[in-house]
């Protein structure tokens, strides 16, 4: 069977207060250097949602510029006047998070986020009207408490501040006295991937053109941990965003890699839906608070807005066959196991080079590939450089050395069969999967025939194992054909003498 | 520069003493291999890491600097760098470190 791609979702939500109350790199600065003149200009380099919607790798994102499109705007991009002002695309939608943290407290079935209650009556109709919401998610919105049940939570009881426009507006509470992994502090972090993660598989259930009774299985595939003192990672992210979602008859599990988590996922998803396990499984991440404004510190410095306010969320519809959409071909799989090295030349050998090569293929085989698709625009200014620029250059010079591409053909191979980088940096969203939206579109539409997906992941943040880890896999062309995997008369001949001769072997032994 | 990395490298440099350890970077472009060398040398730019304010001065090369090249058997270079080599933009990093290195080295002779 195969397990075809139904269709895709890609939503960001742009959390500027965020940014300033729970990215790392500033609640880090604010234990160490109270004080200082970063945390000073900060809040006057975020950027509105209006400014935030109108740039083109958000649009992007949500699918109204193609990465071809978005290759030919010079950079800086966030120099650019972008003429692109809807907060809805194709793929998903750019949420604003007055409509967000109204969503944040519909997600909490423990009473944890608080909202005062004029914060809830001036946002609750725009939440309403937002295009992939329905009434049973509005039911779940609570009329909210007053502004000063508000500053008592955070001021005396733990609890984590929730911002609009540096106001307080709300507050998630801790869930536990002493238990850290319940702490005020992580349920914000998790309550956000989990309501982040709805906005996302919501618009690909909507894409997919599938009732949400069809899903049947659900995982997730981002960087939080759920869990209290005796399980910190206990899970299970998938099952809690399936409730909200109303997809009733799903069950699901996490699954965690780090950047290489959503190229893992998609693997064993396509797997559960081709040995006709599930017929129709939901790959799914969320987006992460303590990245926001990451590179903050550079972005200040030269005088640039601060482009990382925004979450990310992606979801991918997989199903049973239905002989049209593209497909992922679990014969070409790509993987850094345990032996290989972390060297460049040996992970990208290991990603694309063993899968291709075990399938007669060369590199010029793929029509695109799909690795590191970060944002330049925000990398650059913190000199971070253009990890999907270098990545598929080092593709290339690997090529080269294998002797299947000449080194003038490293010039040019990004722009042929690679692409630029618009996803933000949400450590497991960049990592090749921002691309399957118009690699579906684009092979259903003839332009190419396949695409391989790449995610790779740093292991040695968890302090766990130093190795380099991850996968890559092929999404192509649907023939209409099935599975095309009859046996052969030469095969039937071949299994016919094999156990002849071990029936032989074993009278003789007799 | 890694806060953790940060870490190690200043202790490295207590343990032998400064003027005994060489930093060899391997960064993919020369803003990120001058910030690390500026981590090494001058201290932490970025007012975040074990380095902050701390000027160790060490001696900092990029893998990929002639100087580096050359203490390296061709074969085993080729096999290890020369796929990179023909990927990075050699000049911007050499520039980058020889003038960190200038301005900030304490054990260059």
């Amino acid at each position: 069977m195969k397990a075809v791609i139904k269709g895709a979702g890609y939503s960001l939500v742009h959390t500027p207060d965020m940014v300033i109350h729970n990215g790392t790199t500033q609640t880090t600065e604010r234990i160490v250097n109270p004080e200082s003149e970063y945390l000073k200009e900060l809040p006057k380099h975020i950027r509105t949602f209006e400014q935030a919607v109108a740039y083109y790798p958000n649009q992007a994102y949500i699918g109204n510029i193609s990465p071809d499109e978005l290759a030919a705007i010079p950079m800086p991009w966030n120099e650019q006047e972008c003429p692109l002002t809807n907060r809805y695309g194709k793929f998903g939608q750019i949420m604003p998070q007055e409509e967000f943290l109204l969503l944040m407290q519909a997600c909490d079935v423990f009473d944890l986020v608080e909202l005062d209650a004029e914060f809830v009556a001036a946002h609750k109709d725009a939440l309403a009207a937002n295009e992939i919401i329905d009434e049973s998610i509005m039911a779940r919105v609570k009329d909210g408490v007053p502004a000063d049940k508000v500053k008592e939570l955070v001021e005396n009881e733990h609890a984590e501040g929730l911002y609009h426009n540096g106001k307080l507006v709300g507050a998630v509470k801790r869930a536990h006295d002493i238990d850290t992994n319940l702490s005020a502090h992580v349920m914000h972090e998790n309550i956000v991937s989990k309501a982040s993660n709805v906005v996302g598989i919501l618009g690909a259930i909507k894409n997919a053109g599938i009732a949400k009774e069809d899903v049947e299985y659900v995982i997730d595939c981002s960087e939080e941990a759920c869990g209290d003192m005796n399980q910190r990672g206990g899970g299970n992210f998938a099952k809690s965003v399936a409730e909200i979602a109303g997809l009733v008859n799903a069950s699901g599990a996490d699954i965690r890699g780090f950047c290489a988590a959503p190229a893992h996922t998609m693997i064993e998803a396509a797997s559960l839906v081709a040995a006709g396990a599930y017929k129709t499984v939901v790959v799914t991440a969320g987006g992460c608070t303590a990245k926001l404004g990451m590179n903050g510190k550079d972005h200040v410095k030269k005088d640039l807005p601060i482009l990382e306010d925004m979450l990310g969320a992606f979801a991918v519809v997989l199903s049973e066959d239905d002989g049209v959409n593209p497909y992922v071909n679990l014969d070409i799989l790509g993987r850094h196991t345990v032996g290989t090295s972390s060297g460049p030349q040996d992970v990208t050998t290991a990603l694309v080079f063993k899968p291709l090569e075990k399938n007669g293929m060369k590199v010029t085989d793929i029509d695109k590939y799909a690795g590191e698709l970060h944002n330049s625009d925000i990398l650059k200014p913190a000199g971070g450089g253009d990890p999907a620029l270098q990545f598929f250059k080092v593709v290339a010079a690997t090529a080269v050395k294998r002797g299947e591409l000449e080194k003038a053909d490293i010039a040019t191979f990004p722009a042929k069969y690679g692409m630029v980088g618009w996803a933000p940096t949400q450590g497991h969203i960049p990592s090749g999967v921002p691309c399957i939206g118009f690699a579906r579109e684009d092979i259903l539409a003839g332009k190419i025939k396949n695409t391989m997906v790449i995610g790779k992941g740093s292991l040695f943040l968890g302090r766990m194992t130093n190795l380099f880890d991850g996968v890559s896999f092929v999404i192509q062309a649907n023939d209409g054909q099935g599975d095309n995997k009859g046996v052969s008369e030469e095969e039937v001949k071949g299994l016919i003498a094999k156990a002849l001769k071990e029936f032989a072997a074993g009278l003789l032994a007799e | 520069m890694d806060l953790e990395n940060q870490r190690r490298v200043k202790e490295f440099a207590e343990q032998y003493g400064p003027e005994n350890v060489v930093v060899l970077l391997g960064a993919a472009e020369g803003e990120a291999s001058g910030l690390a060398a500026e981590t090494v040398t001058a201290g932490d730019p970025t007012y975040a890491g074990p380095l902050t304010g701390v000027s160790l001065g060490l001696t900092v090369f990029h893998v990929c600097e002639p100087e580096v090249k050359a203490e390296f058997d061709e074969a085993v270079y080729d096999e290890q760098v020369g796929m990179m080599e023909m990927v990075l933009d050699i000049d911007d990093i050499c520039n980058e470190m020889q003038s960190i290195r200038s301005e900030y080295c304490k054990y260059l002779g």
